[in-house]
């Protein structure tokens, strides 16, 4: 019964890692961009909820009414007057200048909050848990992220395929060269994009900072995570993500459960199986 | 009878550079009868720096394989010369070309494994792997696990008896090494193979459609950049006198700061590294007080010469004024009758 509860825990955390992965992977597939400050971005997020929640006295999952449109501005801005100029053939000038932001956003968050590690207090529901039998129980905030990944794996999966923006994204991302012909203004989709990326990392920095603790060093290790859960499950499809991460969250409960060292290093260790067993991820997109 | 043309390599610029570097050479080898001991340890600093810049130089701005994973190999080098200092008893002056060996060796499933990612999810990837390397180390328990460990007294005299002497030759190891490294990028670079990397640099379908090789030549650099990020490392640490999995697999410290001076030196040139260490030491030595606010600026300056001048400083100049230090680029000089005769005597 034990191992059916860390593999249950293992699951819902995967959910989270989920929610990371899911706003690499789409500005990946829109605009072949891969953000190094994602990371950084999802701990940003998680600083705004503590200044708005300290502020306003709100619980932080209310936060969010102010941090999701927030991210969204800053993504936006930022694909317009940054990221934009870097894009083109040659990989390098996005790679490093998202890494030089990376660098940035650690270092002004240290500057402003100090190195302590914060956590947002979401009150009751922290510790409430809904009891399933045999000894099995499920914690009640780890099954709301859980629901809210799918919710928003499952709203992406719309957005995508089912709305004239979703594809604009699909058109741009496909031919951007066509893409304009027809009309289509690039950087401005390009920007939206990001804008929706960083919602995403919005509502995965809110859940991040009410699960556990964080600093400002915190960002990376959840870009490796999210970048494992995306080839994890495939490039290109929502729902492989949503498996990647919780392949990933099952193989990081089963390491700490063998040696509390082991937790993080068995995530990478599935991870390079499943690249060296199938390159191509677990569930790719079907051409 | 040959081509009524030869391919000179040198430019006046690159001939001055050359006896200018002459005249640095003897400087910096004299070092330890002029310099203080801190301005040696310095000068060693700026020397690691020099090496571990270059070699990531040769790997993105030549190869386009953008690593941000050097980190691995750093401390690989730091890890085995440690083991094979502390647990097998060798000498650290044969354990550092050891290390560079381990490093190669590893290399070669990482890079097997790693080229299966392409553009930018290469880039994660190596950091993943650096992490793996961070995490086993930390598991080694006879190398102090989490906390690392220090190199004991007799393996730190085995290098040479007198604290003066063992700084001395630590500060040569580190001259041998920036020379021994940039010759050989040079060699590379004036080689058959140096004209296929620059081929690739410049445009890597091209480079493929004119038969050259394109993947063997870049899984050869990732093994032989990861040779000497190793020994860089193994050094680096022997100097350090102490390891531990967070020093020695820090992505700020071995593969931040190398991007950093690389892009701003200049990217895809062999001078832009040695450029970009010498503008990196200079604000580091001016501003390094100012803490995380330090690193902010040197994070706003990259993203700035990315979008602005994204050859880097030396390729700006470069490009105005045609200067090079190392005489690589390919000159076509047209020859008259004369000449021809000459050419054929050398050739």
């Amino acid at each position: 019964m034990d191992w059916v509860n860390i593999i249950l825990q293992g699951v819902l955390i995967g959910g989270l890692y989920a929610m990371f992965a899911a706003g690499l992977s789409l500005i990946f597939g829109v605009m072949r961009l891969v953000n190094i400050a994602h990371g950084d971005l999802i701990v940003l997020a998680a600083y705004l909820a503590l200044v708005v929640t300290d502020a306003f006295g709100l619980n932080p999952l209310a936060s969010l009414i102010i941090v999701v449109p927030l991210m969204a501005i800053i993504g936006y801005a930022l694909q317009r007057l940054v990221l934009n100029r870097t894009l083109g053939a040659d990989l390098l000038p996005p790679l490093l200048v998202t890494f030089g932001l990376s660098i940035i956003i650690q270092n002004a968050l240290l500057e402003i909050f100090t190195a302590d590690s914060r956590k947002l207090q979401a009150g009751s529901i922290e510790i409430d848990s809904i009891q399933l039998g045999h000894g099995l129980a499920i914690g009640t905030l780890p099954l709301i992220q859980f629901i809210v990944a799918v919710a928003l794996i499952a709203g992406l999966q719309v957005l995508f395929y089912r709305t004239a923006f979703g594809r604009a994204l699909r058109a741009t991302s496909d031919d951007p060269e066509i893409a304009r012909v027809v009309g289509t203004d690039n950087r401005h989709v390009f920007a939206l994009a990001m804008a929706l990326s960083l919602a995403v990392v919005a509502i995965a920095g809110v859940f991040l900072a009410v699960r556990a603790n964080f600093d400002p060093a915190s960002g990376p290790a959840r870009l490796i995570f999210g970048f494992e859960a995306v080839i994890i499950g495939g490039l290109g499809s929502l729902w492989g993500t949503l498996a990647g991460g919780v392949i990933l969250g099952v193989a990081q409960a089963i390491g700490a459960q063998i040696n509390p060292g082991w937790q993080v290093l068995a995530g990478h260790i599935a991870f390079l199986a499943v690249l060296a067993l199938r390159p191509e991820g677990l569930f790719p997109k079907v051409q | 009878m040959g081509a009524p043309f030869r391919v000179e390599h040198a430019t006046w610029s690159s001939r001055i550079g050359l006896a200018l570097f002459t005249v640095l050479v003897l400087a910096l080898v004299a070092a330890p009868y002029w310099a203080d001991r801190q301005q040696l340890r310095l000068l060693a600093e700026i020397f690691s720096y020099i090496v571990l810049a270059s070699l990531w130089n040769l790997l993105a701005g030549y190869a386009g394989l953008v690593s941000v994973g050097q980190q691995a190999y750093v401390g690989l080098g730091a890890y085995v010369l440690f083991a094979l200092t502390i647990l097998a008893g060798m000498h650290p002056l044969i354990a550092i070309p050891l290390a560079g060996l381990a490093g190669a060796v590893i290399a070669v499933p990482v890079a097997l494994l790693m080229f299966r990612l392409r553009g930018h999810y290469f880039a994660i990837g190596t950091w993943v792997v650096a992490e793996v390397f961070r995490l086993l180390a930390s598991q080694i328990s006879a190398l102090g696990g989490g906390s690392g460990t220090s190199l004991p007294v007799s393996v730190v005299i085995s290098i040479a008896p007198g604290r003066q002497m063992r700084e001395f030759v630590i500060y040569w190891l580190a001259l041998t090494l920036v020379f021994a490294v940039l010759a050989l990028i040079a060699l590379l670079l004036r080689s058959r193979y140096g004209l296929a990397l620059t081929a690739i640099r410049d445009n890597e379908p091209a480079a493929r459609a004119t038969g050259i090789n394109v993947r063997r030549i870049k899984f050869a650099v990732y093994v032989v950049v990861a040779l000497g990020t190793a020994m860089v490392g193994a050094l680096i640490f022997l100097q350090k006198l102490r390891v531990s999995p967070n020093t020695a697999f820090s992505v700020n410290d071995w593969t931040a700061f190398v991007i950093f001076i690389t892009v701003i030196g200049g990217i895809g040139r062999i001078e832009g590294p040695i450029i970009g260490t010498i503008i990196f030491f200079v604000l580091r030595q001016s501003f390094a007080d100012l803490g995380s606010i330090y690193l902010l600026m040197l994070g706003a300056v990259a993203i700035a010469v990315m979008l602005i001048a994204p050859k880097g400083v030396w390729g700006f100049f470069a490009d105005r004024f045609g200067w090079q230090m190392f005489p690589l680029a390919r000159h076509v000089v047209p020859l008259g009758p004369s000449n021809m005769a000459q050419a054929e005597l050398q050739s």
